[in-house]
């Protein structure tokens, strides 16, 4: 990062700061110096950009996240007057500007840090995109209130944040439904099931190149669209999604495992063989492990598409619960808070699932070639 | 020297069972009709109660082939025959003129238009934040983790309330379930795209640099063509997921015509034929999808010289 654009934002920063102190925060009321508490955070967010700019290297990203963290609180805490929210104008604008500014700037300087050490370079890719991500919620947050958007379209990030925290037993219940019931049992038979008929088709070549050709072509095809019929036979709780979860994700990891049950080498198989091992051996000793990258691949991918898969079902009948089902009911009763509050929780639960599979790949495949470097 | 080039010596390469065609289509052949006459099977074993309560709430006597046969075309089976299917396919095909509400011809038509559109956006889309990613390190470590968590948010979950928002906005029809099908396929082609426009590997950037390449040259003449093969690979994958976005973004929207909506019609009024030849035509859309990608890709290939 050149360090005169950097300077330059900063003082940018600064001045859009000082603007909010003489621009109007909104038509018809006190302005910033009118408030106690609030312009003497505002004043430390300036001089805070200030001493950035100053440095305007490395040094400058502390006191620059500083400020962009007190003039954040400015901003919010100014919306809580009803007055401000909703038809908020050049000052309080100004305030988000330089905030947003600012934080843009310390991202990027960040990112382009080259610590020696490698816990720091794994601790700044972590927080580059959360600063990233928190800087984004931030501005949408704003600009909700501040335009005074309509909750029925779009509710502020707060708004379902204080939703999701006050259902939070409708929230378990749905999360009970869907991913306990219906997304775990249907992945694990899904996986399992597809895991089997590859080890058997791996056994008989006949089987293997007629299945495979099969199975690539089923992989292909929009599957979610069987739940209508999974509903109709197993009823609308959750053995039909279970079903349409299994379905889903059988074929994927039929098609992984095949191709990771001969990925073992030559030199390998004629080893295993001149031990005189036998098909059972080398399977669990050679072709298994020999199979697991594409395994867990498979894994990943199933983990994203048990869940919609189940979701989906949910949409052709439930019992009254499950994510599906919550959603949409809450997006007819036009209830949106409600809608991504259950959002949240299936993008949480979606991440906690593929971040366990994550970990048991790295616990597992530690040998591979990808991660040893 | 392995194991199998010396297990090779016995076989004759004469017998019938070795022909090249033989040994490549058989086992495929074989799985099909092992499939189709489980099919069966099933159709008559879960039919079969249906069929019998039939009879005997008519109280007309009926032997075991009667039932059998009753099975085989039932009119609302739980599971219908393949030929069942086939024929109602056809039918809802050729019996109609192409757009007719009936006919699955034009709520083909209606998913198929939808598809495309969302597939051009998601593409276009994916590959302005490949462009983007791999022209900025400080994109590619902020925006680049957040494309992959959206991939884990059950993106599905969304259409209700893009439906919602758009329809608050004024859009209706096509583009909201273009705007979902967008939004499930741009991930395999932004990834993919990263992973091309950063395959040429370091020797190639470098002759590039002792030209004094401006970086737009670098991307045209360097990246583009180095991408291709994995742009195509995406796109085969991006194909069918924007079908399914297209499809599922039908259901939660209460679509009159679109493959989806015949789903959702066939599963309320359990018409279970129409139900399976509406999944028989999203099949063959997928299919006929990822092979016009194919030989665009085997066209393209041609044009940029391969073989």
């Amino acid at each position: 990062m050149d360090p005169r654009k950097f300077r330059l934002g900063l003082l940018f920063a600064t001045a859009a700061i000082a603007l909010s102190f003489v621009a109007p925060l909104a038509p018809g009321v006190p302005s910033l110096l009118a408030r106690p508490g609030l312009w003497q955070a505002a004043a430390l967010a300036g001089a805070l950009f200030l001493a950035a700019a100053w440095f305007a290297d490395a040094r400058a990203i502390v006191p620059g996240l500083a400020g962009v963290i007190a003039a954040a609180i400015v901003s919010l805490l100014l919306l809580h007057d009803s007055n401000i929210a909703g038809n908020a104008t050049a000052g309080f604008w100004s305030i988000v500007t330089a905030a947003w500014l600012a934080a843009a700037m310390c991202v990027v300087a960040l990112a382009a840090l080259r610590p020696v050490r490698k816990e720091r370079r794994r601790l700044i890719n972590i927080l580059v995109p959360l600063l990233f991500g928190a800087t984004v919620f931030y501005l949408w947050e704003v600009a909700v209130r501040g335009f005074g958007v309509p909750p029925v379209i779009f509710p502020s990030p707060s708004a379902a944040a204080l939703r999701f925290a006050a259902s939070l037993p409708t929230l378990a219940a749905d999360f009970n439904q869907t991913f306990i019931k219906g997304v775990l049992i249907g992945y694990a038979i899904g996986c399992g099931a597809g895991l089997l008929v590859a080890i058997l088709a791996h056994r008989f070549e006949f089987l293997g190149r007629g299945l495979l050709p099969l199975g690539n072509f089923f992989s292909a095809l929009p599957l979610v669209g069987i739940a209508p019929i999974m509903v109709m036979w197993f009823g609308f709780d959750w053995p039909s999604k279970a079903a349409v979860v299994a379905l889903v994700t059988f074929f994927p990891m039929l098609v992984n495992a095949i191709a990771g049950l001969s990925a073992a080498g030559h030199i390998e198989r004629d080893l295993m063989r001149s031990y005189a091992a036998s098909h059972r051996q080398s399977l669990t000793k050679l072709y298994l492990p020999a199979a697991l990258p594409f395994i867990f691949n498979a894994l990943k991918i199933n983990a994203t598409l048990a869940l919609i898969g189940a979701i989906v079902a949910e949409f052709f009948g439930t019992p009254t619960q499950g994510i599906g089902f919550r959603i949409s009911t809450e997006a007819g009763r036009m209830a949106i808070d409600m809608v991504w509050a259950e959002i949240a929780l299936a993008a949480l639960a979606g991440m906690a699932f593929y971040g366990f599979v994550t970990l048991a790949e790295r616990a597992t495949t530690f040998w591979h070639p990808s991660y040893r470097t | 020297m392995t194991s199998n080039s010396l297990a090779l010596g016995g076989v004759s390469p004469r017998r019938l069972s070795h022909h090249p065609l033989v040994e490549r289509y058989a086992p495929v052949i074989t799985t099909v009709l092992a499939l189709v006459a489980i099919w069966y099977i099933a159709a008559v074993a879960m039919n079969w109660t249906l069929v019998r309560d039939g009879f005997e709430r008519e109280e007309t006597p009926y032997t075991v082939s009667d039932v059998l046969a009753g099975t085989m075309d039932a009119e609302r089976p739980l599971l219908p025959a393949p030929h069942q299917i086939a024929s109602n396919f056809f039918d809802t095909v050729f019996g109609y003129p192409p757009l007719a509400p009936r006919s699955l011809v034009y709520h083909s038509l209606v998913t198929l238009s939808a598809t495309l559109l969302g597939f051009l956006l998601g593409g276009v889309f994916g590959i302005v934040l490949a462009l983007l990613i791999v022209h900025s390190r400080v994109l590619e470590r902020s925006l680049l983790p957040w494309i992959i968590c959206s991939q884990m948010v059950p993106i599905l979950a969304l259409a209700p309330i893009f439906i919602v928002v758009l329809g608050a906005l004024g859009l209706h029809g096509l583009l909201p379930k273009a705007i979902i099908s967008a939004y499930l396929c741009f991930f395999p082609i932004a990834i993919g795209m990263v992973k091309g426009f950063t395959s040429p590997d370091l020797l190639q950037i470098e002759l590039m640099r002792t030209w004094s390449a401006t970086p737009r040259q670098v991307l045209w003449k360097l990246r583009w063509p180095a991408a291709v093969p994995f742009l195509f690979a995406s796109l085969k994958v991006a194909i069918t997921i924007s079908l399914i976005g297209a499809i599922v973004a039908e259901l939660p929207t209460g679509a009159e015509a679109g493959i989806g909506a015949r789903l959702l019609a066939g599963s309320y009024y359990g018409q279970t034929v129409q139900l399976w030849s509406a999944l028989v035509a999203a099949a063959v859309l997928s299919w006929g999808l990822i092979t016009i990608v194919g030989l665009v890709e085997r066209g393209v290939n041609r044009s940029m010289g391969a073989r």
